[in-house]
């Protein structure tokens, strides 16, 4: 199961942040204060996963991050999850990004956090991976974009 | 791909430049979330940020709270943002709760997320939301039903979940695949939050994963996935569907669209080959279905993308967890290989994953790849280095323990992280105290070098097992007295350097290890250790607990004289500290420094240490509790069940309107919860606690020595080994190893080579790689699954059925470590005696019957006596009588306490050639006899006379966990004259109601109960309308089915109660409501209600 994931940027700024287990806020904060410190330490080319925070459930977790340009994407995730598979989804999920906001960067994250957060909600559902297919994502966010616009043109 | 992204990532400015991205910057002019990123990015320090912030909530919350605000979505999405940054914004809970519950479409939408990111499970504001989801699931808008069902696995009250249950499980027929793909995550979210809410829809699950849609079916393996794990032996029939399932998978059967990089769903591929492995694990008969298509995937995985990788990796696992067979474990070792070598970290890193996984099974891999691990224990990163050295790890042996721990301690300096630390650290203590004797002064050493880097970290228990070690020693006097001088000089100049570096913990132990032992060494004076350890006391950062240990040192150390003045300073310091414990401390130190016979009494030197004997029941303490209870105190209630009750009390009534209860009982429910005058109804939990007991002794130290023993014989001796590892050339001069590759080496090459020589020794012979607890040779570990049922279950009874007197007591421990076979006692006996032994095991994973011998009236046969063809008294007792084959009337042989009682069908359990086994259940008032009927149908096993002799086992069972179905696994092992061993395994299934007694209360006492009762579940069953009056016809036909008893029936109301055997009692409330009759159960056991509901069901939809 998905336990957390964080996208920050390089200096740390939280840009989205869903956890699907519960810790406090404060507790939140602090695991991402400190999945920065030890992601942001690594060089680009060591590998992809870490282990043994202490903060999210010890041994049995893994960190999976991938990091693109100015963005950190982390997956905290338990054992009955592949590291390879997550690793793909990660890059599943930036190119879902990418075909969504047309050039994603790290601005779009930023101000549309909330549609951010309703694709992430296609491809994750409450920590169990919901859906790998990219064009299928992008129907399911397609179809909420079009009642979007159909309900600001009732509006005007 | 994933450079196209990346390019696009990189080519827009890092920091906010507004203006150059144009949606963007649309959208920021205007809105108020963008002011106020753009503000927060502008600001410079921590504190300016909280207050802009701050100010911000501010004006969120005014603007919030006035009514119809037209900009309530963009209000949530900021409050979203400061939640994001750490800031509280809780009076937005509501308003997000009101925006999913009234809001348009897309409000909802934003109202539903805010909640999700609010919220979790147990916050009470989430109870409003319940009517939402309830509506939204049961609206035509699919967009409104995919969000709740979002929410719900998201986070969900536990209690609620029957609420919604239904409507959830009327998705899984949706003709869109999305929504019953949701309603399928949904199921399992419940499942994994109350598994028994949705036991009954496990039929559901099925049909979920033979859906025609393929993502329908990979949601479902979600749900497999984890059952499996839980309880493997229940799925065992869905191997073939699982295996089909890939097959096609593989093949590429599916849909385009399901490709991934042009690989066939390879998320659906990893998560099939998982559940084989837990399938396949320890499962001859299950794995070698699934033989086949591992080697097809194995070879269809071309590597040329990642994710192949991962599919091959699951496959490598999966072949090594399962039954081994040996081309695939080749093929599979061959990947590992290409793991291993492969220029991608991401790949190595599984590699040695991999190997760590395998190396236990195949040591010989670890050789073959030696010169890569010794190239990643220098990696540069440092998460290789850890994962090289847990391969290490696996791999120590008497030889080259010494480098592998040197290679710990190397990384244990240069590691920051903590998790890290106190991890090696206790694997480092738990090598050196694996071979202390061997290297007396490289042991202590170490440990000096475990307690000052790990500091006070580290498990408690690592300085413990270290003293315990030293001061109980080994079989050598002298050994012993070397290694303990050895300690006492290395802590000594430890002391006169700087001791106020070492940790707290370091510091304990050297106290008490020259308290205890510098008398050992010989020149030195008690007075110099009595003034280091005084300077201890006086050093600032020393703790209290610190303190405490010096001054026990001090009070053995202390001889009077010379020493007196340190000694009365010190314990007059202390006689007066605050602390209590230094306060006692210095008092003994005082007395006994000036009573040396009274010392010498109390603290002798060098005693052995007494094993203590602790009664952990506190039975001493019975008469005192007896008293305290008859004088009117409350019956003592564990922490947990103090804590439930409290929730309970704390927690809102959940009751909706429609159910009320009578008045009398609703108005009086809360507050009568914490009465002390309840009745003590947890005797069913200290029943448990004995029975466990029970298991523990029989299990216990045999059990565990049985299995050790033969490991650790086996660590000894050494093999010669058809491969030859270079290490075992010698440790001089194996610079001339023979690894493959043998060029001329250059001088780094030969010291990795020697590194190699040295890490590597001894690994060539499997033997001596079983450290671990769990690499014994491979067939003792398929032998011990056959019978040990796994993990999950528990062995319960063993039983020796064999009428020779002469089996003693050792045999039967023999049996419960299934070494049978090699039992002496199965050898002396062999000639005459065909032996019976039968075990019971439940291998339902949640539920643990347990069964009790008894009587010691189970008689078996015995040839030797009736080769003659008389029945001999002494002999096979009143159920063996010789019979013929054929017509056995089973019912007979009943044992005759029993034939009064009704009994259940005999059912045929399994056969082979020689033995039927059958079974039944009786119901006793107080119990469930399990009853079985063990009749020997061969022909060849007595070699003159043809002979059926029935032999008849009763076991009681009792419920310690309800279940629907509670199902007993057992094997019968015998042994044939001519001395072969067989076995026979066997199951039967007993549903709950046959535990179910009818329990006499009077409504009184029901009330009383019915208000102590914490677990409770709820439901409507369907009336039987054929009836005038339904309501007592269907208490009527539930009595009847499933003896319960009618305590009272009051108008349209009636109120049944019942109990689990004799000591768990489980009450129901029976309304008549709109057509229904809604039921509500209560009971003190936590599983009962949900499956005493399900037996509800079933009772009336069978009529």
């Amino acid at each position: 199961m998905i336990k957390a994931i964080l996208i920050f940027n390089n200096h740390g700024k939280p840009r989205l942040i869903r956890f699907y287990q519960y810790f406090a806020e404060d507790m939140q904060q602090q695991i991402i204060r400190e999945t920065f410190h030890l992601v942001s330490k690594r060089d680009d080319n060591v590998c992809n996963f870490l282990e043994g925070g202490s903060l999210i459930g010890g041994s049995d977790y893994k960190l999976i991050y991938r990091h693109y340009a100015t963005l950190y994407f982390v997956f905290c995730v338990d054992s009955s999850e592949s590291e390879l598979g997550i690793l793909d989804l990660i890059q599943v999920f930036v190119e879902t990004l990418d075909k969504c906001f047309e050039n994603v960067c790290e601005l779009d994250l930023i101000f549309h956090m909330d549609k951010v957060h309703y694709i992430l909600q296609e491809v994750v559902m409450g920590g169990m991976v919901l859906e790998t297919n990219m064009n299928e994502i992008v129907a399911q966010v397609e179809v909420q974009n079009r009642m979007e616009k159909s309900e600001l043109c009732n509006q005007n | 791909m994933s450079d196209v992204v990346e390019k696009t990532l990189t080519a827009l400015p890092s920091l906010l430049s507004l203006d150059s991205h144009p949606g963007s910057a649309k959208l920021s002019s205007t809105s108020k979330l963008g002011n106020l990123i753009r503000g927060i990015t502008e600001l410079t320090s921590k504190h300016e940020e909280e207050k802009l912030i701050q100010h911000e909530l501010l004006a969120i919350k005014e603007q919030v709270s006035s009514p119809n605000t037209t900009m309530m979505k963009e209000l949530m999405v900021r409050s979203i943002y400061c939640e994001m940054l750490g800031y509280e914004a809780s009076f937005s809970y509501i308003h997000a709760i009101k925006l999913a519950q009234q809001g348009t479409v897309l409000e909802k939408r934003v109202g539903y997320l805010a909640v999700s990111l609010f919220l979790n499970e147990s916050h009470e504001l989430l109870l409003l939301l319940v009517n939402t989801v309830l509506k939204d699931l049961q609206s035509t808008n699919l967009i409104e039903v995919c969000m709740a069902l979002t929410v719900v696995s998201q986070m969900f009250p536990k209690d609620m979940i029957p609420a919604i249950l239904p409507l959830v499980e009327e998705k899984l027929n949706h003709p869109k695949e999305i929504i019953r793909r949701k309603a399928v995550l949904a199921l399992y979210k419940f499942y994994l939050i109350a598994p028994n809410q949705v036991q009954h829809i496990h039929n559901k699950f099925r049909k979920a994963l033979c859906d025609k849609d393929p993502g329908v079916m990979t949601a479902s393996l979600h749900i497999y996935l984890q059952m499996i794990q839980e309880n493997p032996e229940a799925y065992k029939d869905l191997t073939p569907s699982f295996v089909t399932i890939l097959k096609q998978v593989v093949g590429g059967k599916l849909p385009m669209d399901f490709n991934y990089h042009t690989v066939p769903a390879p998320w659906l591929q990893i998560q099939l080959l998982r559940i084989l492995s837990l399938l396949g694990k320890n499962d001859q008969s299950t794995s070698e279905v699934m033989y086949e298509v591992l080697d097809e995937s194995l070879q269809r995985a071309e590597m040329n993308h990642n994710i192949t990788y991962a599919i091959l990796y699951e496959c490598v696992k999966c072949i090594y967890t399962i039954h081994p067979k040996s081309d695939l474990l080749e093929k599979a070792a061959k990947c590992i290989g290409n793991f291993v070598l492969s220029p991608k970290i991401n790949l190595k890193y599984l590699g040695l994953k991999a190997l760590t996984y395998v190396v236990q099974q195949d040591p010989k891999l670890a050789l073959q790849h030696q010169m890569t691990i010794i190239e990643c224990l220098d990696h540069p990163d440092l998460i290789i280095k850890r994962e090289t050295l847990e391969l290490l790890f696996r791999i120590t042996n008497g030889q080259n323990v010494t480098v592998i721990v040197e290679k710990m301690l190397e990384f244990l300096c240069i590691s920051e992280d903590d998790h890290t630390t106190i991890d090696l650290v206790g694997k480092v203590a738990e090598l050196a105290e694996k071979y202390p004797l061997k290297y007396n002064e490289w042991f202590i050493e170490t440990m000096n070098t475990v307690f000052s880097l790990g500091g006070d970290m580290m498990q408690p228990d690592i300085p413990n097992s270290f003293l315990k070690l030293l001061s109980e020693g080994f079989d050598s006097v002298e050994e012993d007295r070397k290694l303990r001088l050895f300690a006492v000089n290395s802590y000594i100049p430890l002391l006169r350097g700087e001791p106020g570096k070492l940790p707290q913990r370091f510091l304990q132990v050297i106290s008490w290890v020259l308290g205890e032992y510098s008398h050992l060494r010989e020149d030195l004076e008690p007075a110099e250790v009595l003034s280091l350890l005084a300077k201890l006391l006086d050093m600032k950062n020393s703790s209290s607990e610190t303190k405490s240990w010096v001054l026990m040192a001090m009070t053995k150390l202390c001889k009077g004289g010379a020493d007196a003045s340190v000694t009365q300073e010190v314990s007059e310091t202390y006689s007066s500290s605050l602390d209590t414990v230094l306060r006692q401390r210095a008092h003994e130190l005082q007395y006994l420094s000036q009573d040396p016979e009274l010392r010498a009494r109390v603290l002798p030197r060098g005693a052995k240490p007494e094993t203590l004997e602790v009664d952990s029941s506190l039975s001493f303490l019975d008469r005192f509790v007896s008293e305290a209870l008859a004088a009117g105190a409350a019956p003592y209630k564990p922490p947990h069940q103090r804590q439930e009750e409290l929730d309970q009390s704390k927690a809102l009534s959940l009751e909706p309107y429609g159910l009320s209860l009578p008045i009398s009982m609703s108005s009086c429910s809360i507050t009568d919860r914490q009465s002390p005058t309840l009745l003590s109804m947890s005797s069913g939990l200290s029943g448990d606690t004995l029975k466990l007991d029970g298991i523990k002794r029989v299990w216990g130290r045999e059990g565990y020595l049985a299995q050790r023993e033969p490991v650790e014989e086996a660590a000894q001796v050494e093999v010669p080994s058809p491969i030859q590892s270079p290490g075992r050339q010698g440790e001089g001069d194996s610079l001339h190893s023979q690894t493959p590759t043998q060029t001329p080496t250059p001088e780094p090459e030969q010291e990795k080579q020697q590194l190699a020589s040295s890490l590597f020794v001894g690994l060539a012979s499997q033997s001596s790689v079983s450290l671990m607890g769990k690499s014994e040779p491979m067939p003792q570990r398929f032998r011990r699954k056959a019978k040990g049922q796994g993990l999950g279950s528990s062995f319960i009874a063993n039983e020796q059925i064999s009428s020779s007197l002469i089996s003693p007591p050792s045999a039967v421990d023999n049996l419960l470590c299934n070494n049978l076979l090699d039992s002496n006692n199965a050898s002396e006996l062999a000639e005459q005696t065909s032996q019976l032994s039968q075990s019971l095991t439940t291998a339902n994973g949640t539920c643990h019957a347990e069964a009790e011998l008894t009587e010691s009236d189970t008689k078996g046969c015995n040839p030797a006596l009736r080769r003659d063809n008389c029945v001999v008294a002494a002999g096979p007792g009143p159920h063996n009588d010789p019979g013929r084959l054929t017509e056995v009337c089973l019912d007979s042989y009943l044992p005759a306490e029993l034939s009064g009682l009704s009994h259940s069908e005999i059912a045929p359990l399994c056969a082979n050639q020689s033995l039927n086994l059958s079974a039944c259940h009786v119901q006793k008032e107080d119990s469930l006899i399990l009853v079985v009927f063990i009749m020997n149908s061969s022909e060849s096993a007595i070699q003159q006379i043809r002979l059926v002799s029935i032999t008849v086992g009763q076991y009681s069972l009792t419920v310690k966990r309800p279940a629907v179905h509670v199902e007993v696994v057992g094997t019968v092992s015998y042994q044939l004259p001519a001395g072969t061993s067989q076995s026979l395994q066997f199951s039967y299934k007993v549903p709950l109601t046959s535990f179910i007694r009818p329990f006499v209360v009077s409504t009184e006492e029901y009330g009383t109960m019915w208000l102590s009762f914490s677990h409770d579940t709820k439901q409507n069953l369907t009336l039987i309308n054929d009836n005038q009056e339904p309501l007592t016809a269907t208490l009527n036909a539930l009595k009847k089915k499933l003896q319960l008893h009618v305590v009272e029936v009051i108008g349209m109301e009636g109120i049944v109660a019942c109990r689990l055997l004799q000591d768990l009692p489980c009450l129901m409330h029976c309304r008549v409501n709109a057509g229904w009759l809604a039921v509500w159960l209560r009971s003190p056991v936590p599983d009962l209600p949900d499956c005493l509901i399900y037996h509800c069901q079933r009772a009336l939809q069978s009529l």
